[in-house]
């Protein structure tokens, strides 16, 4: 595959999309059997849902988004404060916590 | 690295000096709208995964038929107008204006289907009772969370296909360039994306146990 792409905006090889699509809905299919067959409980789903999910969006902006064949400071200025900034927000989990174990059920 | 209108704008907006991203201003643009746009979506994640962990009794209406295959078959429909859209690119890149307005054709009939089926499921869940502040089955807070997020994550494809059409209409008429096409393909990609968290997050973790 390597050797039909061309680092220029001319385009990859149609095959490399097709692939990428394929990769996308069998991870989808994969998350919806997992889902419907209640493999895990609820906290381990939702950790398999993520990461499978994480998988799907980092194909979708490598890949479609082209980001993978950008200058790596495109990425580098773009990505990681936004990761920081979410991993920042999830500081709030605990108090949804307590929140459950404080209310009247 | 090909030479083109790109590079030249560069070299004539900075004097010689070289963009430091090696992309135009319009890209750029909108990398950092779809970055802040990826925090308001998020925000809204979290908050929905704040309340629901914080609740015992949250619904978990979707059975497999309709809602999962229905919302699978909507992920479906994203995830092909995904590539419709990347081929759409493509083609533009090469110069095949015609072949590119017929890909963003396609993709634009990806999304439609995916807005008719959603309004479909919005509508089912609002004559089963579902409201913004209730619904018949558990925690009020479903239903807020459920039509904000969906809601939002629709109205950005609505725009989307707009936005499309007005671009698809451009090509085909010889007023955008390659960039602009491009740009539009990063934006709809972004909405596939969010989709690609919404699903999992909202129906696969309500899937029904009945």
């Amino acid at each position: 595959m390597e050797t039909e792409m061309e680092l220029t905006h001319a385009g990859h090889s149609s095959r490399l999309y097709v692939s990428v699509w394929i990769y996308l809905l069998v991870l989808t299919a994969v998350e919806v059997v997992l889902a419907y067959m209640r493999v895990f409980p609820p906290a381990g789903m939702l950790v398999v849902l993520m990461v499978l999910s994480l998988v799907k969006a980092g194909l979708i902006m490598a890949y479609f988004m082209h980001l993978r064949f950008e200058r790596a400071t495109l990425f580098l200025s773009l990505v990681p404060a936004v990761v920081v900034v979410i991993s920042l927000l999830f500081v709030f989990f605990p108090d949804s916590m307590r929140l459950l174990h404080l209310r009247v059920q | 690295m090909a030479t083109g209108s790109v590079e030249q704008l560069a070299i004539a907006n900075w004097g010689g000096g070289v963009s430091p991203y090696g992309v135009g201003h319009k890209k750029l643009g909108m990398w950092l709208f779809i970055m802040s746009d990826s925090l308001t979506f998020s925000a809204l994640l979290i908050g929905y995964s704040y309340v629901r962990l914080a609740s015992a009794n949250w619904p978990t209406p979707f059975h497999l038929w309709p809602s999962v295959t229905m919302a699978s078959v909507m992920t479906l429909l994203l995830l092909s107008s995904s590539l419709t859209m990347v081929m759409a690119v493509s083609a533009s890149s090469r110069g095949e204006r015609k072949r590119a307005v017929q890909f963003l054709a396609l993709t634009m009939l990806g999304g439609l289907g995916f807005i008719v089926l959603h309004l479909n499921e919005w509508m089912d869940l609002i004559r089963e009772g579902v409201r913004l502040w209730a619904n018949p089955w558990g925690v009020p807070l479903f239903g807020a969370t459920f039509f904000t997020l969906t809601g939002l994550h629709m109205l950005h494809v609505a725009s989307g296909l707009i936005y499309l059409g007005v671009i698809a209409t451009g090509v085909a008429r010889g007023f955008f360039s390659h960039e602009d096409v491009e740009v539009s393909g990063l934006y709809w990609h972004f909405v596939d994306l969010v989709w690609m968290f919404i699903f999992p997050m909202v129906y696969l973790l309500s899937v029904s146990s009945a």
